[in-house]
């Protein structure tokens, strides 16, 4: 290659940087923000976001319940992720939550008395395959006719919901004025981490942190090591030229928006399992939904979506004490959450600026 | 006092020097001609003086006064025009609508007056020789037309300098002729014109000057008259470039390829392919010579298995693979080099070595039992780097931030080195410069001497003439014209390409190879 000029394989590393912290900026941006509406409320940010941070991580029982809020999360995190990997928007999360719950609050009656060592692998899987099932329609729709997943999981998400709805009322109704299933089984309750490892005194964080996290890993190998992964991504990223590869478009659909609602169907069973410990109208506040802000600010990462749940985790378990010693309403918290997600889709522009601010400060330096 | 001075551009993308202080001028009434390969920085510094980049180092002067140059709008505003390869109309838009575009003339203070606007079309259009009509949509032109629409819209917001981004490679040889008579009637007017480009005959043609860049720098300067084609692509390539490829007659075999009434439909479900027959025997490259758009995509992509024929047969050594998947395709033996390799050919995302498997990725040694052996696919990809000479400072740079020629080599190493019986090859020189074609062209022809069936997909004669042995005319979905290579001249495949020989008369021709 005579004749060319000398190019050293060098990467930007400030660019990576740039693009590894900009979540980071971005929460840091949501934070001043929501403090200036704090201030503008004639309330103390800074007693605020002391007494969400306390309230949070300030001792390991505030932890415990960060990781509780955090795990669900996760799970619908990583759903959400895995979709957006493969070239999918699988906003009915929720729906594919809600199934896997169904199973779990189910299973958990019927398989209770079992061993746990039995009953508990069992019904976990159940509860994915619960999950799985309710992506696979849309899943076949899309591949058949081309039927938007967002549409169509997003519908399947409320048929979800008031199928629920409805068996909690009615068929699966536990005695009892509340609308809401019978109490699982002792063989079916996920342990706590505290009853596993004594230890570790997190209160009622429960063995689904381990099990999202297992996910969070195996998700990524899946992604980097295996033609599934591999062929997930290239119809992600362009289906005509992986359909050229001989990669079945339709196939690849289905198996993903499959692989995506198995994640957030594990959601629904392990909260049924390891907090709630039955199903009813509002066991989930939105972890679905949320899970698409996880993601985002994950940026599709498997690896990232573990810190990523865990602040978005620690915002709902924090913002108690919040309102409690600072006297600023919950909601707030919604603000940073909503900010945060601003900030990281317009993460774009943000490097951008960083960018052209880099070369105006070295071109002076010159 | 040049109109344009470009002085000392640096600009640097991760891994690639695209220009290394790159100096030129331009003046008034002078057409200039950015020659140089794919990926040699032309586009580069174009885009900068029309503020689409900004530069690393280095200044833009216009007439003498340093320009700051941020964006296209500041230098819509400097008197700087640019028409891109890929038009940026609004195609449901009239001619008038999107030449005003950004400057509508308005009356009444907000309403947009059209008539003056379709006057003041009607009067460049007449100054220039750039006759259009106003009132047609721009969806509705041909891409000839569409690019004079993207001319009058640069001279309506007062471009005195004019840049033509590679102008003629969507143009057919009789439009390419008008655009050069409009750019010299430009320039006679005062314009300046700077052409990029990489085809030698053009720069010979249109150009009073001619600046050659190689690598990210400006190598070389020359006038036309000073110069011939050979002399040009040395100074491009930086050696003799053969360019035409020499070549031995084919010695066909048995029959490889066959394909028997083959009907295909297009997207708009429309008859396509019209029960077309055809064999391609093994040590012979077929071409299929036409027009763009008379169902050369339709037949390959049902060969190819990503379409699927309405009727008709399609074998491969006498196995049918008529509805076959192209999973399956690849597996009998095809390999296929898509017209575009943007749209089908790599995953631009995904970086070297993982485009360089896409389609063997299932296979051993590149995977086992489903989990991926990133070891095995780096030694193939840097191999076959290295065997075709893709251009790049590691195996794990994207596709998508290699050079137009690079992204093909990668297309052809990848098809190639999967060892195929039958190659189909759809424009595989398109948008190449003649150092990448000659490279393509060698390759093609190789794999026919190792006894290869190929079959060509190409508009262009000059492709096909020379590296095909036997040439197919096809015209709206029929083979109206079959000839040996040696027997064809372009006048003759001219006429039947553009419905000489009458399509109706033309009942599928089975000579020579069958």
């Amino acid at each position: 290659m005579a004749g060319r000029p000398e190019i050293v394989e060098q990467r930007d590393w400030t660019g990576i940087a740039i693009k590894a912290f900009s979540p980071v900026v971005s929460v840091i941006l949501a934070v001043l923000i929501s403090s200036l509406i704090i201030w503008a409320f004639g309330k103390d940010p800074v007693a605020a976001f002391s007494a969400l941070i306390r309230g949070s991580f300030g001792s390991m029982n505030y932890i415990g319940e960060t990781f509780l809020s955090a795990v669900p999360l996760m799970f619908t995190g990583l759903a959400v992720a895995y979709g957006f990997r493969s070239g999918l928007f699988n906003i009915g999360a929720e729906g594919q939550l809600f199934m896997g719950g169904l199973a779990g609050a189910y299973l958990g009656v019927v398989l209770g008395g079992m061993s746990v060592f039995i009953a508990l692998p069992a019904i976990i899987i159940a509860g994915a395959l619960a999950g799985a099932a309710w992506a696979f329609i849309p899943a076949v729709l899309k591949a058949r006719v081309g039927a938007h997943e967002v549409i169509t999981t997003m519908m399947f998400g409320y048929i979800a919901r008031y199928i629920v709805s409805w068996l909690v009322t009615g068929p699966l109704k536990a005695p009892g004025p509340i609308p809401q299933t019978d109490l699982i089984g002792a063989g079916a309750v996920l342990p706590r981490i505290v009853q596993v490892f004594p230890a570790l005194q997190l209160g009622r964080a429960h063995m689904g942190l381990l099990i999202a996290v297992g996910c969070a890993a195996l998700m990524w190998f899946i992604l980097k090591y295996t033609t599934t992964g591999y062929e997930s991504r290239a119809v992600g990223f362009n289906p005509l030229a992986a359909e050229n590869g001989g990669i079945s478009i339709a196939s690849t659909t289905v198996k993903a928006l499959c692989i995506s609602g198995a994640l957030a169907g594990l959601a629904g069973v392990v909260e049924v399992l390891g907090v709630q410990g039955r199903i009813f109208d509002t066991f989930s506040s939105g972890f679905g939904f949320t899970g698409i802000a996880v993601a985002l600010l994950a940026k599709n990462n498997p690896i990232a979506v573990i810190p990523a749940a865990i602040l978005f985790g620690a915002l709902s378990a924090g913002s108690s004490l919040m309102q409690l010693e600072a006297n600023v309403p919950i909601k707030v918290v919604s603000i940073i959450q909503g900010l945060i997600i601003f900030f990281v889709a317009t993460e774009p522009f943000v490097s951008k600026w960083i960018a052209r601010r880099r070369k105006e400060v070295t071109a002076r330096a010159q | 006092m040049p109109l344009l001075e470009v002085r000392e551009i640096t600009k640097v993308f991760p891994g690639v020097l695209a220009n290394d202080k790159v100096s030129m001028t331009l003046d008034a009434g002078e057409i200039v001609a950015l020659l140089g390969e794919n990926g040699a920085g032309k586009s580069t510094l174009m885009n900068v003086v029309y503020g689409l980049l900004s530069p690393d180092g280095g200044e833009v002067l216009i007439e003498g006064k340093p320009a700051n140059i941020h964006n296209p709008r500041q230098a819509i505003d400097l008197g700087i025009g640019m028409v891109h390869q890929h038009f940026m109309l609004v195609e449901p838009l009239t001619v008038t609508e999107n030449i005003v575009l950004g400057r509508e003339p308005v009356k009444y203070g907000q309403v947009i007056d059209l008539a003056f606007a379709r006057r003041a079309v009607l009067e460049l259009s007449g100054r220039y020789g750039l006759k259009v009509d106003p009132d047609a949509r721009v969806m509705d032109l041909s891409v000839g037309m569409q690019q004079r629409v993207e001319i009058l819209k640069a001279l309506y917001q007062g471009a005195r300098i004019l840049i033509l981004d590679e102008p003629t490679a969507v143009l057919t040889p009789a439009e390419v002729r008008e655009l050069f008579g409009v750019v010299r009637s430009l320039v006679d007017e005062g314009l300046a014109v700077a052409l990029i480009t990489h085809k030698l005959e053009e720069v010979l043609a249109i150009a009073d000057r001619v600046l050659v860049m190689r690598d990210g720098r400006l190598v070389g300067e020359t006038r036309p008259a000073d110069t011939d084609q050979a002399g040009l692509a040395r100074m491009m390539v930086g050696r003799d470039v053969v360019l035409r490829v020499a070549r031995t007659p084919g010695s066909p075999g048995e029959v490889v390829l066959s394909v028997d009434d083959l009907e295909v439909d297009d997207d708009r479900r429309l008859p396509a392919v019209k029960g077309v027959s055809l064999n391609v025997r093994a040590g012979e490259v077929v071409a299929l010579a036409g027009v763009d758009g008379n169902g050369q995509r339709e037949i390959v992509e049902a060969i190819t298995g990503l379409r699927r024929p309405k009727a008709g047969s399609i074998t491969l050594r006498g196995k049918d693979i008529t509805r076959a998947t192209p999973r399956q395709t690849i597996a009998a033996g095809v390999s296929h080099v898509p017209e575009d390799r943007h749209r089908r050919g790599l995953v631009l995302e995904f970086d070297i070595a993982e485009n360089m498997v896409l389609g063997d990725h299932r296979k051993a040694p590149y995977a086992h039992g489903g989990i991926v052996s990133t070891k095995a696919v780096a030694d193939t990809a840097r191999k076959r780097v290295a065997d075709f000479d893709v251009r790049t400072p590691s195996i794990h740079v994207l596709a998508g931030a290699l050079s137009g020629g690079n992204q093909q080599k990668v297309v052809v190493a990848r098809e190639l080195g999967r060892d195929p019986d039958l190659l189909i090859a759809a424009q595989p020189t398109r948008g190449l410069d003649v150092g990448a074609i000659e490279f393509v062209h060698e390759q093609i022809l190789a794999e026919r001497d190792r006894g290869k069936a190929v079959l060509l997909v190409s508009l262009e004669l000059e492709e096909v003439l020379s590296i095909a042995d036997r040439i197919l005319v096809i015209y709206e979905g029929l083979i109206v014209h079959e000839v040996l290579a040696e027997e064809a001249t372009d006048e003759m495949l001219g006429y039947y390409m553009t419905g000489g020989g009458g399509s109706k008369l033309s009942a599928p021709v089975e000579k020579g190879g069958s």
